[in-house]
């Protein structure tokens, strides 16, 4: 029977159905940060359990560490306590860990694939949402609850339902200054925050194919957005380049069997999926956000929707608008912005760091900005450095921080402070996600850099038209 | 970790019928830094139901003492949206409430709610409508959710619907039993599983 690449790497890790339940559903790979891990590590002691596969799990910090000075010790004691229990927990159940000032630490979903670790046809779990940021590489990834991560640490195992299937087919070729993330984006607000729930997607077609690794992430990585559990796409010759040689993926023999395998992993022909939604490229442009959910998204240029053109209740829709003080029909480009964030497991690789540095090359920061440049890992970081694009946004007036989740959820110091209005390059526009009372602007690293240089929301094909 | 079994609870119910609720109003980010599970009601909702200064704001529904001691809340449609975090059903739980009763829930959040003793009931929008009108008209209304016959009902009227739960999560909320209970008891299968894994 024809197949879908989604049912391929479900089925095959499906350890048994239970009746009128879920299924029993085997992890081949398992990161943990100190946020979500410490309660799993409690509940696994006081029940007498142990890890059972240590070497099917790897431990990074990322979510509350600071990115000045982690030479120094952490400052605030509760986010200490967290770093201090994960490091910890894992030297005491054998599990790698990486944590502040290691080589190999950053954003979990950063580091993941940096070192190996996410592989196609796998299954990896997170207590993260953003875990679907695998899914570029063909593997079933999606985030978890910290109930499930004791499952996986004591069993391997977790048990869900398998979720129907989605096909997004996105052909033709991008726009100049359109990048992945506005095509995520873009994806999002035509389906809404909560249009994919209960799905699992593919996303296929020529924009999919002809993107880069580090793009294929920035998409997966958003499936969440619109309630997928998560997303992929099928390896192709670019997947396999991208993990070649990489220090924890197979090498030799086991290299040429998991490539046999990994042959096999794209859709069937004829095999169906419940529900399947075309879009082209030529209709993306830049996005932005102007509400309080990634849904709320629209081109750069346009101007924000009324009440009465949008989905969902009237007065969702104005107090989201209220919060980010905006009105119906306003334009966001020329609004006066205070802060900047380039980073995130969104859009904290070397693409992105590349595309910020297209824009501010021989321009200057805006004044008014405060900027937040924040690589995803110290692996970027040397690639930056590598690049020399250190040079570029140390000329332009930027500052490059160390690594760590950083603004994205404001966990360490790095929040915006309330009413002030952020353009960032992560993944929610929630209400207080960057900070109480902050008011965030989710777009491109492209977006980002004219705004940052510019002082005000800019579409960034001004300035790449001026450089052309 | 252990919580209490679930049958048939009769409860009059906060209302909250904004849209897209999203786990960080639930929980912001800066109330995860525990590394117990213990509290989480303190933070519950803290931006929504706190001003800066650490008053309460008066017109939340939480806190509004027409609503205060109900063991069931019932949110507007895509209900726990965003973040895995299971420091949001946590802080449900620890609010003391049993059940979320919505139009639509976000996939991480009802499985979370599961886990932890919380049961996510989903509702159409028509019903869910219908429940916040006659709380708006008389706080005290009382819902009975039933979870061995799988309705939930209006008390007062008798209006009733059923709901979707798999057989094996309604026994676990049943019987306070949770998933690694059943792993734990299939390790042989999964040990078999495992060894034939690639990589």
């Amino acid at each position: 029977m024809a197949k879908t690449l989604f049912d391929k790497v479900w089925d095959s890790h499906v350890v048994r159905k239970v009746e009128d339940g879920p299924d029993v559903f085997f992890i081949d790979r398992h990161f943990i940060h100190e946020v979500t891990s410490p309660v799993a590590f409690l509940g696994l002691e006081n029940r007498g359990n142990s890890v059972v596969y240590p070497e099917r799990t790897f431990a990074t910090a990322d979510h509350n560490t600071p990115t000045i000075n982690q030479h120094l010790p952490v400052e605030d004691p509760l986010s200490a306590n967290q770093l201090d229990a994960l490091e910890k927990n894992a030297k005491k159940h054998g599990i790698s860990h990486w944590g502040l000032g290691d080589v190999n630490n950053g954003i979990v979903h950063i580091v993941g694939p940096e070192n190996g670790i996410t592989l196609p046809g796998a299954t990896i779990v997170c207590g993260d949402s953003h875990t679907s940021t695998h899914g570029a590489f063909g593997a079933i990834a999606f985030g978890i609850g910290t109930s499930e991560v004791e499952m996986v640490l004591s069993t391997q195992c977790i048990m869900q339902p398998k979720p129907k299937k989605m096909r997004i087919n996105v052909n033709g070729k991008l726009g100049l200054g359109v990048t992945p993330k506005d095509v995520a984006l873009y994806i999002i607000a035509q389906q809404t925050t909560s249009g994919a729930t209960g799905y699992f997607v593919e996303y296929a077609g020529d924009v999919f194919e002809d993107m880069t690794m580090e793009g294929r992430m920035t998409v997966c990585n958003l499936s969440i957005e619109m309630g997928a559990r998560g997303g992929m796409i099928a390896p192709d010759q670019k997947t396999f380049d991208y993990i070649a040689g990489r220090a924890q993926t197979p090498k030799g023999a086991d290299w040429d069997k998991a490539m046999a395998y990994w042959d096999t992993l794209k859709t069937d022909e004829g095999a169906t999926f419940d529900v399947e939604f075309n879009y082209e490229a030529s209709d993306i442009e830049p996005m932005i956000t102007y509400g309080t959910n990634p849904g709320m998204g629209m081109g750069v240029t346009n101007s924000i929707p009324t009440a009465d053109a949008v989905e969902g209740g009237a007065e969702t829709y104005k107090k989201s608008l209220g919060y980010m003080d905006f009105n119906e029909g306003d334009s966001m480009i020329g609004k006066k912005i205070d802060f900047v964030f380039l980073g995130s497991c969104t859009n904290g690789r070397i693409e992105d760091f590349r595309a910020f540095c297209s824009i501010v090359e021989g321009r200057k920061k805006a004044d008014n900005v405060t900027a937040w440049l924040v690589p995803g890992s110290h692996k970027v970081v040397d690639q930056i450095k590598e690049e020399g694009l250190d040079a570029i946004i140390e000329a332009a007036g930027f500052v490059l921080r160390e690594p760590g989740c950083s603004a994205c959820l404001a966990m360490n110091d790095d929040k915006i402070p309330a009413g002030k209005l952020s353009v960032s390059t992560s993944n929610r526009n929630f209400e207080g996600r960057q900070g109480p009372g902050s008011r965030t602007l989710l777009a491109s690293p492209l977006v980002a850099a004219a705004s940052a240089v510019e002082g005000v929301v800019t579409d960034p094909r001004t300035i790449l038209n001026a450089n052309a | 970790m252990a919580y209490d079994k679930f049958g048939v609870l009769t409860s009059t119910a906060y209302p909250l019928p904004t849209e897209n609720v999203d786990t960080d109003q639930i929980i912001p980010a800066r109330f995860l830094k525990a590394t117990e599970r213990k509290d989480f009601d303190i933070n519950f909702f803290r931006d929504w139901r706190y001003n800066a200064d650490g008053t309460p704001k008066a017109d939340f529904p939480l806190n509004q003492e027409k609503y205060a001691g109900s063991k069931i809340l019932v949110g507007g449609s895509n209900f726990g949206s965003g973040s895995s975090r299971e420091h949001a059903a946590w802080s449900v739980y620890d609010f003391g409430l049993r059940c979320v009763i919505s139009s639509a829930f976000a996939d991480i959040f009802k499985n979370n709610c599961l886990n932890v003793g919380v049961l996510p009931v989903q509702v159409s929008a028509a019903f869910a409508d219908k429940l916040f009108v006659a709380i708006e008209a008389d706080p005290k209304t009382e819902i009975k959710v039933d979870l061995p016959k799988q309705t939930v009902t209006l008390v007062a009227t008798g209006e009733s619907e059923s709901f979707v739960i798999n057989g094996y999560k309604k026994g676990n909320m049943l019987n306070g039993f949770d998933d690694i209970d059943y792993l734990k008891n299939i390790e042989e299968e999964i040990t078999v599983f495992a060894e034939k894994r690639p990589f």
